[in-house]
């Protein structure tokens, strides 16, 4: 193995390690809210690392240009902020409770406030 | 008057965008591809122009460069402390809402300091405050509410932002 090949190897394992460990958040935590964290956050990072292992095999191992993982990240980047963000504002929008421990949990009422009639 | 440039491409960054886009999307630089693709990147911006509001224009590419590699980095580094909160007991936890002020008020920004909230891990941004219909009208004071999933230093965590990414984006817009 070259040791490009150890550096694919590595980036497709850290992006394995991170997407799990972001599904293992959507399972485990407490409350609808703190569960968003993990599938915004996994699709970031370990997808990231996954793109640019790909890019690198298929463009120095293979030796073919590809290009279409720059889209797959971009369409990635896109869609999962604005993915995250109307979820909450429906979770907010639909009184969906937080966990007791939440601090400043009345922060939730302003949100209620602009709710459309 | 717009010159006939003006009217054929109205806007032409987002039209480079798409012929680049098509031709990644196919992974080929064949002739029927690249007709597809400036039929595409003529036709698509035509048929939306009417649709389209009118965005902060931006210049500063150095700068934007710079936000974009500084945030990359803020994704790998806080991914790394987040695995920590997220592995740990559900008792540690310590999640919270902050409103963080706003100095931003035009729609593109704002949209982009949301998406930068979200996508740096620890933080998702839930809603902006108060919501506005026209962006052209002053509603005084903003705020972003955001989501922090491990919340110990609210006032830290309001001055990072602000910080970080809401100065770069305030220099980058000129606003």
């Amino acid at each position: 193995m070259t040791g490009l090949e150890w550096v694919i190897a590595l980036l497709v394992l850290l992006g394995a390690i991170f997407v799990l460990i972001g599904s293992v958040a959507l399972v485990k935590l407490p409350d609808f809210y703190t569960r968003l964290h993990g599938p915004t956050k996994a699709t970031t990072l370990g997808l990231g690392s996954l793109v640019l292992a790909s890019l690198l095999f298929f463009n120095f191992v293979l030796d073919e240009l590809s290009l279409q993982q720059l889209l797959i990240a971009l369409f990635l980047f896109i869609t999962a902020p604005v993915t995250a963000y109307m979820l909450v504002k429906a979770g907010l929008h639909r009184n969906v409770d937080a966990v007791s421990a939440t601090k400043n949990k009345h922060l939730m009422q302003l949100s209620e406030k602009q709710r459309p009639k | 008057m717009r010159s006939w440039t003006e009217r054929l491409m109205p806007t032409p960054v987002r039209s480079v965008m798409l012929f680049v886009v098509w031709l990644l999307l196919n992974n080929s630089v064949a002739p029927i591809h690249l007709v597809a693709a400036t039929l595409l990147a003529l036709g698509i911006p035509l048929l939306t122009a009417g649709f389209r509001d009118q965005q902060t224009p931006f210049r500063h590419w150095r700068q934007a460069l710079i936000y974009l590699l500084r945030v990359l980095m803020d994704i790998v580094l806080a991914n790394i402390q987040i695995i920590r909160v997220v592995l740990g007991p559900n008792r540690l936890l310590k999640p919270g809402f902050v409103l963080v002020p706003l100095e931003l008020q035009a729609a593109l920004p704002l949209t982009i300091l949301a998406c930068t909230v979200s996508l740096t891990p620890g933080t998702v941004s839930a809603e902006i405050l108060p919501y506005q219909d026209d962006p052209t009208e002053n509603m005084g004071e903003r705020f972003l509410l955001v989501h922090v999933l491990d919340l110990n230093d609210e006032a830290a965590l309001i001055q990072e932002i602000k910080q970080r990414y809401e100065q770069p984006l305030r220099e980058m817009f000129e606003c």
